[in-house]
């Protein structure tokens, strides 16, 4: 059994100028220990998946329309708050983007990474201080003792990175969803903290979702990605699957996009035209406007998930139907 | 005025190791005394309130005369070495009645502060954190007693209890902390959308832990700068109150009904003006300078190391 397993997730924005549906009918399975990779460009939903899942959405505006999460028998989206806060932080953790303002700046580093010991496992604080002490050297923190005592505007922006994953994993969770853990990061911290994300996960077993913008990370990570576009996944296999035989032309576009993969000179390729209006979201394929493989019911029939291959799964309804190759 | 500006500064303790060993209240507490207007604020304001508070015992012993002591046939003297600081229109001792009205003008300070911390804070914490209909609710209430016209309000009092100093408290503590509630409000609304209130909601904690161990602490600066400028304005709504003959009443004083006494004779006797005006002068910037110490020390990211 899946330790997540997340069925037909809607979400929608109630705003002043209408409805704006940012996840439409997300499904898909984390299995224990694995790494799954969510990609796609801004506004695709990733991040409002990832939020809906642990309850953080400010409502309203948002609401959940529709779907389940179960995890563990809880369904995560219908649960209460009391229940919700006892999973979150204790057996789902989360990092956030922005290493630089995910800190409380008037609390010692010590303070915060013994919090989720002090509410979930109400232990004292000697022990506590003796955990974060140790947590903060697993993390490659040197003089953990010293930094203990700091405050986050005394650490540079990978050391908190690092500071929030110590945080999100001193409870031994299930789950860490890392929503763009490294986007806000130079390239050579970037690598260092995608390693220390994968050395954590080795020690403690546990599974990760991994949410960017950028295939290449999520590719040299990930056991299985999912490619997510206009709120909806356009394709989910294995990642080798992905990168080696992508079948929807969306994460064909998307690894043509990628300079280091192209020959050197050439014109960079671009999508052309821009992501959906989420207001106001087309009937069919979201993809379609922008599809140079579109035909005409692209942009008629609703379109969903369908395995076309042995784990792999195509949202593109000419796969489905005609199998159009690359 | 923002609290957390969202420009991080170079590490200080990083450069020196011996910083680093310490909590946040002795952190703060050492810069609190390297500020030296804040360490001469402190005393100061400590000084006088014990004075003031002592003024039983010290006016008998020590200055000789209470402040109720007329002695009609002197009348208003300027300093002399019998009185230190001269006589009133009724030959009262200057100096007994400013240490008999400084107890009532520092209780009055001191309730309105701790209404407004404690009602105001919480109030407008809770409120802009939960949003919503309570928050609507909440706010149009701040918003009634806003409206309702102060000096009726404490004339209904006066004339439904009876006229008692404590209703004097009850009425400065039921406006002093409706600004606070609004400011504090306001600079929630803003903490709540920043991402470490968020990750703190990711981490399991709850509502109530999350405004006091992570709202309030960065609404300290706000809330003491607006703390100190609270202060002067309650010493000067009860004399203006005792002025309208609801406050204070003679032969009781305080420091706002002295200076109205002495502003009323001023071309005469203007050491009945200058003397009070002095001490709550001197009192008011004490508090100020206290207030803005307390602030940046409070403020981990003290630049002024």
């Amino acid at each position: 059994m899946p330790l997540l397993t997340v069925n037909n997730l809607s979400t929608a924005f109630h705003t002043r100028n209408g409805v704006v549906r940012a996840v439409n009918g997300v499904s898909f399975d984390v299995e224990r220990g694995e790494t799954l990779g969510i990609v796609g460009e801004s506004g695709s939903g990733k991040s409002v998946t990832c939020h809906s899942l642990m309850g953080l959405l400010p409502t309203p505006p948002a609401r959940v329309e529709s779907g389940s999460a179960m995890f563990d028998s809880v369904n995560l989206l219908s649960c209460g708050r009391r229940q919700i806060e006892e999973i979150r932080g204790r057996r789902i953790s989360m990092i956030f983007q922005d290493p630089m303002t995910s800190l409380n700046p008037y609390l010692s580093i010590g303070e915060q990474l013994m919090e989720p010991l002090f509410i979930h496992e109400k232990i004292d604080r000697a022990s506590a201080g003796k955990r974060a002490l140790a947590m903060l050297g697993e993390v490659g923190i040197s003089d953990p003792d010293q930094r203990l005592k700091m405050y986050p505007h005394q650490f540079s922006g990978g050391m908190r990175q690092r500071v929030m994953i110590a945080m999100a994993l001193i409870t031994r969770p299930d789950l860490l969803i890392a929503d763009e853990p490294t986007t806000a990061l130079d390239v050579t911290v970037q690598a260092q903290i995608l390693d220390l994300i994968r050395k954590m996960q080795g020690e403690l077993g546990m599974a990760v979702i991994l949410v960017s913008h950028d295939l290449g990370i999520v590719c040299s990570v990930c056991d299985r990605v999912m490619v997510m576009y206009g709120g909806q996944l356009m394709e989910s296999a294995t990642t080798a699957e992905i990168f080696h035989q992508p079948k929807h032309p969306y994460t064909r576009a998307l690894q043509r996009s990628i300079p280091a993969l192209q020959p050197k000179g050439g014109e960079l390729h671009t999508i052309p035209g821009a992501p959906p209006d989420l207001h106001h979201l087309p009937p069919g394929c979201p993809f379609a406007p922008r599809c140079g493989q579109a035909v005409d019911y692209c942009a008629r029939e609703p379109v969903g998930l369908r395995e076309t291959a042995a784990n792999h799964s195509t949202a593109c309804l000419r796969v489905q139907r005609e199998n159009i190759a690359v | 005025m923002t609290i957390v500006p969202d420009k991080i500064e170079p590490a200080p303790g990083a450069a020196n190791p011996s910083e680093a060993g310490v909590s946040f209240w002795s952190d703060a507490r050492r810069r609190l005394f390297k500020n030296k207007l804040a360490v001469f604020g402190m005393i100061v304001v400590s000084l006088l309130a014990v004075l003031c508070f002592a003024e039983p015992l010290l006016c008998p012993r020590v200055v000789g005369f209470t402040y109720e002591q007329q002695d009609l046939a002197l009348g208003p003297m300027p300093p002399s070495a019998q009185h230190w600081l001269g006589t009133d229109i009724l030959g009262r001792d200057l100096l007994a009645r400013l240490l008999y009205g400084g107890k009532i003008s520092l209780l009055v300070a001191f309730c309105a502060t701790l209404v407004s911390l404690t009602i105001g804070v919480l109030y407008g914490a809770i409120s802009g954190f939960v949003g919503g209909k309570l928050d609507m609710v909440l706010m149009r209430v701040v918003d009634i007693l806003y409206s309702l016209p102060f000096v009726i309000f404490v004339i209904l009092l006066m004339v439904f209890y009876g006229q008692k100093i404590i209703l004097l408290f009850v009425a400065i503590g039921a406006v002093s902390w409706l600004t606070m509630a609004r400011i504090v409000r306001g600079q929630v609304m803003s903490l709540k959308q920043r991402e470490f209130v968020e990750a703190a909601h990711a981490l399991g904690l709850s509502r109530r832990r999350i405004i006091l161990r992570h709202i309030i602490p960065n609404l300290l600066g706000p809330i003491i700068v607006f703390t100190t400028l609270t202060i002067p304005d309650v010493i000067l709504l009860e004399s203006f109150l005792s002025f309208l003959g609801l406050g204070v009443q003679p032969p009781h004083s305080s420091w706002g009904v002295l200076i109205k006494e002495g502003a009323e004779v001023m071309e005469e006797y203007p050491w009945l003006l200058l003397y009070p005006g002095l001490i709550m002068a001197l009192t008011l910037f004490s508090f100020n300078f206290l207030g803005d110490g307390l602030r940046d020390a409070l403020d981990v990211r003290g630049s002024k190391d």
